[in-house]
């Protein structure tokens, strides 16, 4: 029951899923709409777990006065305030709203933004020609970046003609072979999923 | 350590104050540089611009957190007024719950623009989790996986929905991703069900989906901040895409001379140590 | 002073602190870092709460009438929504060590339903169209050009395709065309590079212009 019923399951389910697509028969077909809702509802029970799982992690470094546990007291004041609002008044212009508008996206904003100096700080100290390989990587990066925005075609039109070829014909070509790679990957990795091979999603050690 | 070595290790943030400048030079002296429209753009302005007004409705998947609004919002905010110009109707989605809040600003704050009413010019539908499920959904019946707008009506009592059932009832979907959500519209409603489908994409992303554009599985793509920049001046609407191609311009160019001096330093100095390391004659 | 000014503001100030991480770590970076997990956490309950989970589940059960129409949960008749929703709580055992083997029955209709629902449409999208695209005449009667394209696309992919393939030496023909592939993927690695960077500094342009238009209302109500 621990680890051969739910392969057992995960079996079942694939094979259905995976057959149902050959089978437009209604008797199917119906079975096949129920089972996609209730892995919707799965996934909607999914995300809760998520945010379970952050609760306690703080709440476990509140309890075990860990030197940073002041920051956890921010964490569940911000969960506390957000959840306050959503669930009195979530229309556009509440606080609700604001809280989203003014504070989660300008954090998670800046903080990918933040990614654009460490790349110039990494394209300085880091992207060497060391090989034939680098050195075209090198080149044809210094041409899309150039082609794509408006000083290439200031300072030569081949500029954008010579990155739109490079993006229509080589990273085109490589990146159909990656994609036809990928996709037969997926659908190992799925038919090792469901035959049972595959079972690290099971997790745990008995 | 000699000059070339030195100059190998200077602290990081001397880079990063230099991008600082170069980012906000532009921002208060514009060059105004002409933003040439690419072909994956226009197909997609020309898929858009074909839709009759007042009929079926283009709908618009917008499945982007706010990390990279930025890149995103631009594109949106423009396919927006590019349909409402048109008066073709919208039906909005997002598969992200956090596209929820960002869609329903984009919507109403376009809409207002171009006095165009909630439930009789446009639908917001909001969120659905669960994004296969969703889109193989859809496919059957938009209704069942939407029953209600975004604000509690029922899709049967809005007269602009009537009629529109499944994907046969799209003319157009565009999808505004920052994720592979992009790929589950292509694999779950383009595949088995013929769906047009349009993409929007952050540009780290935008170089994966060419093979996408070349077999027809996309009708258009817009890369980044880039492709914003072309659709804005395909609806002559200058905005925030237009607006940051300067400063893009310069960072580009700042960065190439980084990695050009790096790499002039490096070999310099590692052709010095070699030199120091010869026999002398 | 208008609210949404005072609300911008303090987006800037938070910016500001997230942008202080640069020079190094310091708390009002750590805080700004604790405060938006804890408010996106909850925006998502939020969300998922009214858009799925109060219209399926919570109102349906809260209009449940005996003897009338068969009240519908999740779409379903309600007795039916009793196997999802059973599923869905059986997730939350992981979170008692004795019995989180019970999360494995959901977990595995979850895993192997997905699973199963993408082979077919992965092989249609990625690889048959794909393969089909990729399938282009290398002579072109009266258009070199596109001749000439053509064969270099066939050759990319070609070559791409057998630098992945470890199952035999690369040596020989398959040797030369492994070269040839890593060629067109560094060069496909390079388009990619420079997208990113330009993803990258579109994101730090995008924080710029929001600063300077809090500064622009500032400047505006100031003056005013």
């Amino acid at each position: 029951m621990r680890r051969q019923f739910p392969l057992f399951l995960c079996f079942i389910a694939g094979v259905f899923m995976a057959v149902q697509y050959f089978i437009p028969h209604p008797s199917v077909q119906v079975w096949y709409e129920r089972i996609l809702d209730w892995l919707q509802t799965l996934l909607a029970f999914a995300f809760l777990i998520g945010t379970v799982s952050l609760v306690r992690l703080h709440y476990h470094k509140i309890r075990h006065k860990a030197s940073d546990r002041g920051y956890s007291f921010v964490l569940f004041a911000g969960l506390a305030l957000m959840l306050a609002f959503g669930f009195t008044n979530r229309s556009p212009g509440s606080r609700f709203d604001h809280m989203f508008q003014y504070v989660q996206v300008p954090i998670e904003g800046t903080m990918f933004s933040l990614l654009a100096f460490y790349i110039a700080s990494a394209a300085f100290r880091a992207f060497r020609a060391r090989t034939v390989e680098a050195t075209l990587l090198l080149a044809a990066a210094s041409v899309v970046m150039l082609g794509r925005v408006p000083i290439g075609d200031l300072i030569h039109r081949s500029i954008p003609w010579a990155a739109n070829w490079i993006l229509n014909v080589p990273n085109m070509a490589s990146k159909r072979g990656i994609m036809i790679g990928v996709g037969l990957g997926m659908m190992a990795t799925a038919l090792k999923i469901m035959l049972g091979i595959e079972r690290a999603w099971m997790g745990g050690t008995d | 350590m000699g000059l070339l070595e030195k100059f190998l290790q200077i602290d990081r943030r001397w880079i990063f104050l230099a991008i600082a400048i170069a980012v906000v030079v532009p921002f208060f002296l514009p060059m105004g540089l002409p933003v040439v429209v690419t072909k994956p753009v226009r197909d997609l302005y020309n898929a858009v611009d074909a839709i009759p007004p007042n009929s079926e409705p283009l709908f618009i998947s917008v499945d982007y957190a706010p990390s990279t609004i930025p890149e995103l919002d631009p594109m949106t905010l423009a396919v927006l007024r590019h349909a409402f110009s048109k008066d073709i109707r919208v039906v909005a989605l997002t598969l992200d719950p956090a596209g929820y809040g960002l869609a329903e600003r984009a919507l109403e704050s376009v809409a207002r623009e171009y006095g165009k009413e909630r439930n009789k010019d446009y639908v917001y539908l909001g969120f659905q989790p669960g994004i296969a499920a969703v889109v193989l959904g859809m496919g059957t019946d938009i209704k069942g996986v939407f029953p209600e707008d975004a604000y509690g009506t029922p899709l049967s009592e809005i007269p602009m929905m009537d009629g529109i059932r499944n994907y046969d009832q799209i003319p157009l979907l565009i999808t505004m991703a920052s994720s592979g959500v992009i790929e589950a519209w292509v694999i779950y409603a383009h595949q088995p069900y013929g769906a047009r489908i349009g993409a929007g994409v952050t540009a780290v992303m935008a170089t994966d989906y060419y093979p996408f554009l070349d077999t027809g599985q996309l009708v258009g793509l817009l890369g980044g901040m880039r492709g914003a920049a072309e659709y804005e001046e395909l609806i002559k609407h200058p905005d925030a895409g237009v607006r940051g191609m300067d400063s893009q311009s310069v960072i580009h160019v700042l960065i190439i001379v980084l990695i050009v001096l790096g790499n002039i330093a490096y070999f310099g100095s590692k052709k010095r140590s070699q030199e120091a390391k010869e026999p002398a004659a | 002073m208008q609210v949404t000014l005072i609300w911008a503001t303090l987006a800037a100030i938070l910016t500001l602190a997230v942008y202080s991480f640069l020079y190094k770590d310091n708390p009002f970076y750590k805080f700004a870092e604790h405060l938006v997990v804890g408010v996106s956490a909850a925006y998502y309950l939020v969300i998922y709460y009214y858009n799925f989970i109060d219209p399926n589940v919570i109102s349906p059960i809260f209009k449940l009438e005996f003897g009338g129409a068969p009240i519908r949960i999740l779409g379903m008749q309600w007795w039916m929504a009793l196997i999802p929703g059973l599923l869905g709580l059986l997730l939350y055992a992981r979170f008692f060590p004795k019995i989180g083997w019970v999360s494995r029955w959901a977990l595995g209709i979850y895993v192997g339903g997905y699973s199963g629902l993408e082979i077919a449409p992965v092989m249609q999208a990625r690889v048959l169209d794909q393969i089909r695209g990729g399938s282009l005449p290398l002579v072109v009667p009266h258009d070199p050009s596109t001749s000439f394209t053509n064969i270099l696309l066939v050759v990319g992919l070609l070559g791409t395709l057998t630098y992945f393939f470890f199952s035999l030496k690369h040596k020989g023909v398959l040797g030369v065309l492994a070269r040839i592939g890593i060629v067109y993927i560094m060069v496909g690695f390079g388009a990619s590079f420079g997208y990113t960077v330009m993803s990258r500094i579109s994101l730090l342009i995008g924080r710029v212009d929001f600063l300077r238009q809090v500064a622009d209302s500032w400047i505006q109500w100031l003056a005013t």
